[in-house]
């Protein structure tokens, strides 16, 4: 499904971050991405998710070549690619329901047509209550799960989650690895960046791990 | 979702709720773009100043623009012919004379002789009254009127009234309206000037307001990006935001000039009669900025409306070429 060959990256002028990534994220496939913190977890998951160019190597996604997808493509493509970003990334003007609904919102589909499909998505990770709530009132645990959905509304082929468990206590943390598990199980690829080894214990996945710019993969 | 999780819920693990509570009334969806913030309403307040200020710049243009129109029309509307007195000269016989070769004169619609009442009337804050014109060698005018459409031949004119009347002189105003008109067009000119500059600073000011005001979106603008919403979904969204709020501002600067003028051409009118509102009516005729005045300001409140989405349209634009190529920096 995203395939990477040789790839490098660096910020400007700086020495690189990341160095000769080959491996492939198959579909339905399980993964933890984990390594120290600043070993370019986030950057690989930019990559990922196409909002960074590799400086050099190839990326290619859903069959396509990363260096020839135009910029009028990239939304259609992200659409398949859900993203729970570490810091959430909630519109605070938007309630949970409104923030979740939005990727089908900006597809310029009608609220009638997405609106029990978003109800029942936040019903599913324990938000129907909290639906109409601005996200400054949500606790983190909360913004978490809200950020999640968003990222599975449009049932993306493959969900990449920023530390999806860091601000959340431990009970919580397993719940939503079931979640994502469960998730998985319905046919989703799914990876997870986190560094918490605690977590990549209670599942037999393959862990992908970044050290020192480069990756080492255990199946 | 609910198709690929039929009835997968969490409840075994404590997450999902029972009964989720739907609001009794069903509300709007919250637009795209939040509404106003202190940067939003600073935005539709800097708008509404510089609209007012470039709509009175406006306004006084056209008010001096045709008020020099009016002084230049009327001044050329009229010349005189004087006729000195020498000896032997039957005065009487001259100005009837001179009145006839004027009027019979192509481009010149009447000739009015000013007579000896007149004169002496003419002549009272110097002279004093009761004087007997007959004493003084005075000179005398006929008023001669022309043909704005089809001004006459001055110069063939002044031949023939000299050939006629030899001590006949024809003063067209030439002198005094081609001052009058270099003064007016010199005070158009600047008015034009200041305007120019007046609209500049309002174009400058109302695009680095609505970039302050666009700055804090630049999050929403990233969300949208990221959840895969299309360049011009996300330009569109913000341009009509923007397009609104500079119609606002536009349109409360527009419509407060339209009542300063309005005011201040009843106040005019009202005070016709006394002595500073003739001076002033004299001047600048009624304070009436007439038809083209309000459509100048009607433009200038569309103006300012669409260079506002124009602006965070572009500022949009360059936001998701930064996201798209911001490359390793």
């Amino acid at each position: 499904m995203i395939r990477f060959e040789n790839v490098g990256l660096r910020y400007g002028m700086g020495a690189e971050i990341l160095r000769d990534l080959s491996f492939e994220i198959p579909a339905r496939s399980f993964q933890f991405l984990s390594g120290p913190s600043g070993a370019g977890k986030t950057s690989l998951l930019r990559l990922l998710f196409l909002s960074l160019k590799p400086t050099r190597g190839l990326i290619s996604v859903f069959g396509k070549d990363r260096s020839r997808i135009s910029r009028r493509e990239l939304p259609y493509i992200r659409r398949r690619i859900g993203v729970v970003f570490q810091d959430f990334r909630l519109l605070d003007h938007m309630t949970t329901y409104e923030n979740v609904a939005l990727p089908l919102r900006v597809r310029g589909r009608d609220e009638a047509s997405y609106k029990n499909d978003v109800t029942e998505l936040l019903k599913w990770v324990g938000l129907g209550e909290r639906m109409h709530v601005l996200p400054p009132v949500l606790s983190g645990g909360e913004k978490q799960r809200a950020a999640i959905a968003r990222a599975l509304i449009e049932q993306p082929e493959i969900l990449l989650a920023d530390e999806p468990t860091g601000n959340v206590d431990p009970p919580l943390a397993r719940r939503l690895l079931r979640l994502f598990i469960e998730l998985n199980r319905l046919g989703t690829a799914v990876v997870i960046a986190t560094h918490d080894l605690g977590l990549m214990e209670q599942v037999d996945a393959r862990r992908m791990i970044l050290s020192g710019g480069r990756l080492d993969i255990y199946d | 979702m609910t198709e690929i999780v039929p009835g997968a819920s969490f409840t075994e693990d404590g997450i999902a709720d029972g009964e989720a509570a739907l609001p009794r009334t069903q509300r709007r969806m919250a637009p795209i773009v939040p509404a106003q913030n202190v940067a939003g309403r600073a935005l539709i307040s800097v708008i509404a100043i510089m609209t007012f200020l470039s709509c009175l710049t406006l306004g006084a243009v056209t008010l001096v623009r045709d008020t020099a129109a009016v002084w230049e029309s009327q001044i050329s509307r009229e010349a005189t012919i004087q006729i000195k007195p020498a000896e032997g000269l039957d005065m009487e016989a001259a100005l009837e004379k001179a009145a006839e070769v004027a009027s019979g004169f192509p481009g010149i619609t009447g000739a009015r002789i000013v007579d000896r009442e007149a004169t002496a009337r003419l002549l009272e804050p110097w002279l004093g009254a009761g004087l007997n014109i007959d004493e003084l060698p005075v000179p005398r005018l006929v008023i001669v009127t022309i043909n704005e459409a089809y001004p006459p031949n001055f110069g063939r004119l002044r031949a023939a009234i000299a050939a006629e009347v030899p001590q006949a002189t024809l003063d067209d105003h030439r002198t005094w309206v081609d001052r009058l008109v270099t003064m007016a067009r010199t005070t158009v000119t600047i008015g034009i000037a200041a305007l120019a500059l007046m609209l500049t600073a309002t174009v400058l000011s109302v695009v680095f307001a609505t970039r302050g005001a666009m700055a804090g979106n630049g999050h929403i603008i990233e969300v949208l990006h990221f959840v895969g919403a299309e360049a011009r979904f996300i330009a569109k969204e913000f341009r009509r935001h923007f397009l609104s709020t500079g119609m606002k501002g536009a349109a409360a600067g527009g419509i407060a000039a339209i009542v300063v003028f309005v005011v201040v051409s009843f106040w005019s009118a009202r005070n016709l009669a006394t002595p500073e509102a003739d001076q002033a009516t004299a001047l600048f005729g009624n304070f009436a900025i007439g038809a083209s005045g309000y459509a100048g300001v009607a433009l200038i409140v569309l103006l300012v409306g669409v260079l506002t989405a124009a602006t965070s349209h572009m500022t949009v634009v360059a936001y998701l070429t930064d996201i798209e190529t911001r490359q390793t920096d």
